[in-house]
């Protein structure tokens, strides 16, 4: 393991993956952006899949407060 | 109220404002990394959406550019690390003595495979360091690690190089 054979290495990686020229932007992103903010889908926290549980286990438990219930909607 | 200010509290126009103002330098250095515009394009894009979502983490009194950055390096990483497992060893090995055109072709891309399947961490600071040849000190602000790692990530990325081109048939 010399210099010589680490020039040698970086010789051939330079000839085969040359450096970029211009590395600059063609097009502007930000129609993309928007895009990708719009298609994010709605997030449910944990905590409101909790409270669904809660209430299903609820009227699993107690079934005569559904009549109730759908009364009150 | 501050560009940052209002962008840390969600403020999607202080957003625009600094996905405009920085999108070109994010794109160019993951650009840098990934080798290829349109995957850079990507992933541009999915830093800034990453930005966006850690915006309320974000401490408005910190560079901004610098933050951008260091997500922009782990995106380009994630996808060098998902695009190194889908690349199949040769089966022919070319004759690197040879001065076709066309096997000189295959040579540098067997040198681009063996780049390639360098773990992702060793081929980000050799393609900033041996290829783009920037210093060490910009990779390691590029990269979030110490300059110490840099130069040693650097050695072994060689030190791979070439034990992988020496599978391959060529000596250096």
């Amino acid at each position: 393991m010399t210099e010589r054979d680490d020039e040698k290495v970086l010789s051939l990686l330079r000839a085969a993956v040359p450096p970029l020229k211009d590395p600059g932007l063609k097009r502007d992103l930000w129609p993309a952006m928007l895009r990708k903010l719009d298609e994010q889908p709605i997030r449910v926290s944990w905590l409101d899949w909790a409270l669904v549980a809660f209430v299903a286990a609820w009227l699993f438990v107690f079934p005569e407060v559904i009549p109730a219930v759908l009364y009150q909607l | 109220m501050e560009l940052l200010e209002r962008f840390a509290l969600g403020d999607l126009e202080a957003f625009e404002s600094l996905f405009r103002q920085f999108q070109g330098e994010v794109y160019g250095s993951i650009l840098r990394l990934v080798r290829d515009p349109g995957t850079a394009e990507d992933l541009t894009v999915e830093t800034f959406w990453r930005i966006y979502r850690a915006r309320a983490r974000f401490d408005p009194a910190r560079s901004f550019v610098t933050w951008a950055r260091r997500i922009a390096s782990n995106a380009a990483l994630d996808q060098i690390k998902a695009s190194r497992a889908e690349i199949l060893l040769p089966a022919d090995l070319p004759d690197p003595r040879a001065v076709n055109p066309a096997v000189e072709r295959d040579l540098h891309d067997q040198i681009r495979a063996a780049f390639r399947r360098l773990p992702a961490k060793l081929q980000a600071v050799a393609t900033l360091a041996l290829i783009e040849e920037k210093p060490q000190a910009v990779i390691a602000a590029e990269l979030g690690i110490s300059a110490e790692a840099v130069k040693s990530r650097q050695f072994r990325a060689v030190r791979l190089l070439r034990k992988e081109l020496k599978r391959l048939g060529v000596e250096p």
